[in-house]
């Protein structure tokens, strides 16, 4: 028996915020696969939860006239990898969340869970930075869209109002379309692990397909939030592709990061491993996007 | 609080009075006697609580009773034959020596019920991916793994055929 003291199951999300305002100690929960477990660890104990397990209108994928991407927060992490919009268009978030914890995890865990979280270490996170994920925050004055890059602000912490309900997650056509994305975790072990390391990158090259015409780059656990190198990112424009390239982006980055030291990994082993990364995912997105990583 | 669920189990019908603060795991093992379903960590590390949800293979100690409202539940009691015939998947296991102490085997059992339900072939390195969220601590993976192969590999000619 979880250690719950109110349960409450919202009948969609405008019940959910209904809810939420009702009890100010109440707790939001989706998938579940973070909250219950910290209801077992006695960190979230006797409880008041609101659930938004389940409800319809907060899953699937689909895509607007305009070209945006529109991913329903309770859509489970195998449910976006295996979409057909994500596979086509941003086959790197599909990557990225296939590599949550474990396959009976992935069927339950979903991706707007993953981000209101607030953790650096979630796995959508840096992927979602990169594409400049635009989060639609519904509550009791109405809808608000709050850019990704604004969303945290701290461990755990987001602007998030207690009584708001993630609603959407919109992707615009301008931040996939012609890109090509990588992202790689690190980690010591290949399933069921928490990122020591998470690394996206992204590259839009030139006709020619000699230069990089816009780059992005962005971690998580490099910094207590996720984050985006954007001065190396407006360093990295026009620059043709090959080794300078690789050296500038590793060093550049280096300079905007700031991790610690946890019992997972030193900060010294985590800068080695910001380095290497944004070498290694920059040559794997300039080659999905067509050009030649080694030339 | 305790509140009425209607939800399928086994092919079955089955309407009770669970408590909202109840996994599923406690449901299906305490309240409906369904012991295969284990209690192994109860944190969703090890997999022994393994069961499909709509077909989709989860953990049920991390899945509260409340959310299977509406919902068909398959354990490895739903996999019997009418003559309490074992499974084509659970006869794999047998004839592979993929048990040892068993502790595990129900779970990965369902997994397996989930990846051959895809109907897809599958190599040694993506069912190994597709087992990751099992521990198995006799550490009998090599058989489990060969037990996945074969039943991947039958159910895929069978199905190919047609």
């Amino acid at each position: 028996m979880y250690n719950i003291q109110k349960f409450y199951q919202a009948a969609d999300a405008a019940d959910a915020i209904r809810a939420l305002q009702e009890d100010p100690e109440a707790i939001i929960i989706s998938g579940g696969s973070d909250v219950l477990i910290k209801i077992r660890e006695g960190k979230f104990a006797g409880c008041a939860l609101v659930s938004i397990h389940g409800i319809k209108e907060l899953e699937g994928v689909s895509m607007e006239a305009d070209g945006t991407i529109v991913i329903g927060p309770a859509t489970t992490f195998s449910h976006v990898t295996n979409h057909a919009i994500v596979q086509e268009h941003i086959p790197m978030l599909g990557n990225a969340v296939d590599q949550a914890g474990g396959p009976q995890l992935r069927n339950i865990g979903t991706i707007g869970g993953n981000v209101c979280n607030g953790a650096t270490s979630a796995d959508s996170a840096s992927s979602l930075f990169a594409l400049n994920a635009v989060l639609v925050l519904t509550g009791p004055d109405g809808i608000r869209e709050v850019p990704i890059q604004e969303f945290y602000t701290g461990p755990g912490r987001t602007v998030r109002d207690h009584a708001e309900v993630l609603t959407a997650i919109k992707i615009r056509k301008e931040d996939y379309a012609d890109f090509g994305g990588h992202y790689i975790k690190y980690g010591k072990r290949n399933a069921m692990e928490i990122a020591t390391m998470g690394c996206a990158c992204m590259a839009k090259l030139s006709a020619d397909k000699q230069q990089v015409e816009e780059m992005r780059l962005a971690y998580g656990v490099a910094a207590p939030t996720p984050i985006r190198c954007t001065a190396v990112e407006a360093k990295a424009k026009g620059m043709k592709i090959g080794k300078e390239l690789y050296e500038l982006v590793g060093a550049g980055a280096l300079e905007e990061v700031n991790p610690r030291t946890s019992w997972r990994a030193s900060r010294e082993f985590r800068l080695q491993l910001v380095e290497e990364l944004a070498k290694r995912a920059l040559k794997q997105a300039i080659a999905y996007a067509g050009g030649e990583a080694d030339a | 609080m305790l509140r009425i669920i209607k939800m399928t189990v086994n092919n079955k019908e089955v309407e009770l009075a669970v408590d909202d603060r109840e996994s599923l795991l406690d449901t299906l093992r305490n309240r409906l006697g369904l012991t295969s379903v284990k209690k192994g960590c109860e944190v969703g590390e090890c997999g022994a609580c393994t069961v499909l949800v709509d077909g989709e293979a989860i953990d049920s100690c991390i899945y509260l009773a409340m959310w299977a409202e509406g919902r068909h539940i398959l354990t490895v009691e739903g996999l019997k034959g009418p003559n309490g015939e074992l499974s084509q998947i659970q006869q794999a296991f047998v004839e592979e020596a993929a048990v040892q102490c068993g502790f595990c085997t129900p779970g990965l059992i369902m997994t397996a019920v989930e990846i051959v339900g895809t109907g897809k072939r599958y190599n040694r390195e993506e069912l190994r991916k597709m087992i990751s969220g099992h521990l198995c601590r006799c550490t009998g993976y090599e058989n489990i793994l060969n037990a996945m192969e074969r039943i991947v590999e039958e159910v895929y000619s069978v199905t190919s055929l047609n």
